[in-house]
């Protein structure tokens, strides 16, 4: 496979660069070291511009007013837009809009009109509750959360953890056991109106992200009528485990865009200090961090750019996604360490964006699946499945 | 766990005793005399010196009668938003001060 961006692809990837040099970057130097919103005023005026560039709401498909920009060039894109100190969990800020885990395409007619539209259209904010104190990593057996029939409806009781936007959301997708007696086949998706009787926010839960923070959820007697399941009973596994595996790529993305930026600064550095009368470049342990810097970029990128492409054609993706997300996340972790060692005690500082990325990537290792079930997902493919 | 509300006890927030505050980041509450929470405010990285540079600032300019309570806190800015959500969960809006400039998309609680 050839993954030479085009004459198009570069000229959009030129673009979005340019956005986040000129636009995103010196915004920053003025914020709070770990936020994640921008003031109202920039966040709409920087909308207006990606509007106009013709990218926003850049992973919503054609029909549904998208730009049509295909999940390869969309890759290439999301690795320039985190290149900045917010840029792993708010890239650009949300400025370029989109839906990620939220976007309900599966949704009736009904539902559409109600959470999808709005959602596109950016009116509505939603959250995607799937991991439970119980377990996230096997979400097949940890859910918890009992849905029972009651007055044509449904009751839900339970609890979700580590849910981002839950608080600031107008309505979630929530997945509840239906079945006790089925496994991964008792599981059904709700939608979740926030201010449904019954539903809660009951706290934040303070990790090494101090922005973008996840939050704890309780359902207690919270109602739903029938209308609000999404997709079939009993085939919410089905709805989440797409989700994941597709989420896997833009995710991977994300680690490589930080970690280029982080190799970016110790290039920097490394040729501009001086120690014991010799620049940091000139020594060949810091030449070697470097060197292992570019095999990790190159190697996520490369596994990144496979996955997104077997998806583009339609061809399996599962095992490409899992490869993407662990180099991705265990590579661009290794690169952002070894960029703070180059950078010696300025590294370890909130006055550049090296310590927020170095908590945060840490996080990467675990969300959305952690390194060892994406393994697991791997040997299951290559082994065959009787090893399930 | 970490406890949902800041209940330390209050000081008075005056310059002789906010001089001896940490250098560190983290939150705090300003309130009047009787305890009722005027501002909840955060003392993030661009403090030169984290909560005491932010709590030297708010004794100077709001001057005597008033009271104050630390939490150091590393995670400043999640902790932040939750004791906003928290105090408009319990109060039904914001304090005084942060209701004349209140953060861009503040979530919503209903603490238990």
């Amino acid at each position: 496979m050839d993954f030479e961006p085009s004459e198009e692809q570069q000229m959009l990837i030129d673009q979005v660069r340019r956005f986040v040099r000129e636009e995103i970057r010196p915004l920053e130097d003025k914020l709070d070291p770990d936020a994640s919103e921008l003031e109202p005023a920039d966040h709409a005026r920087l909308v207006e511009k990606t509007k106009a560039m013709g990218l926003f709401g850049i992973d919503i498909p054609k029909e549904y007013g998208g730009p049509d920009i295909d999940i390869v060039t969309r890759v290439l894109l999301a690795i320039e837009m985190a290149q900045h100190r917010a840029g792993l969990y708010v890239p650009c800020y949300g400025t370029f809009g989109g839906a990620g885990l939220a976007q309900i395409f599966e949704a009736n007619d009904d539902q559409k009109e109600r959470y999808l539209y709005p959602t596109l259209r950016g009116e509505k904010k939603a959250f995607f509750g799937l991991t439970e104190p119980s377990g996230g990593s096997d979400p097949a057996r940890a859910i918890q959360t009992r849905a029972e029939r009651k007055d044509n409806g449904w009751v839900l009781n339970g609890a979700k953890i580590f849910i981002s936007n839950a608080d600031r959301a107008q309505y979630g997708i929530v997945f509840a056991r239906t079945d006790s007696s089925k496994g991964r086949a008792g599981i059904t998706c709700f939608i979740i109106d926030s201010d449904t009787p019954g539903f809660h926010v009951r706290r934040v839960v303070h990790t090494l992200r101090s922005s973008h923070y996840a939050t704890e959820l309780e359902f207690k007697d919270c109602w739903v009528s029938d209308h609000q399941v999404l997709g079939e009973v009993n085939k919410g596994f089905a709805v989440a485990n797409d989700r994941l595996t597709r989420q896997r790529i833009p995710y991977a993305a994300g680690c490589i865009g930080v970690a280029i930026a982080a190799h970016e600064m110790a290039i920097e550095w490394a040729k501009m200090r001086s120690t014991f009368g010799e620049k940091l470049s000139h020594r060949q342990a810091v030449q070697w961090m470097l060197v292992d810097n570019e095999i990790d970029i190159r190697t996520a990128k490369h596994f990144t750019l496979e996955a997104a492409e077997k998806a583009r054609r339609g061809l399996p993706f599962r095992i490409e996604a899992s490869i993407a997300k662990l180099t991705a996340s265990e590579g661009g972790g290794r690169v952002v360490d070894r960029a703070m060692q180059i950078h010696g005690g300025m590294g370890m500082t909130k006055d550049l964006p090296l310590e927020r990325w170095y908590r945060e990537m840490r996080i990467r290792r675990v969300g959305e699946g952690p390194s060892e079930v994406q393994r697991m997902v791997i040997a299951r493919e290559i082994l065959g499945s009787n090893l399930r | 766990m970490l406890r949902l509300r800041l209940d330390k006890p209050w000081q008075p927030l005056s310059a002789e005793v906010v001089a001896r505050l940490p250098g560190q980041l983290g939150v705090y509450q300003i309130a009047d005399a009787k305890g009722a929470v005027l501002y909840i405010g955060q003392a993030g990285a661009r403090s030169p010196f984290g909560l005491r540079s932010e709590l030297q600032r708010e004794a100077s300019e709001r001057g005597t009668g008033c009271q104050f309570r630390v939490e150091v806190n590393q995670q400043y800015r999640s902790r932040w938003f939750e004791l906003l959500m928290v105090h408009k969960a319990d109060h039904g809006s914001l304090p005084p001060d942060n209701e004349k400039n209140p953060p861009p998309n503040l979530g919503r609680f209903s603490p238990s």
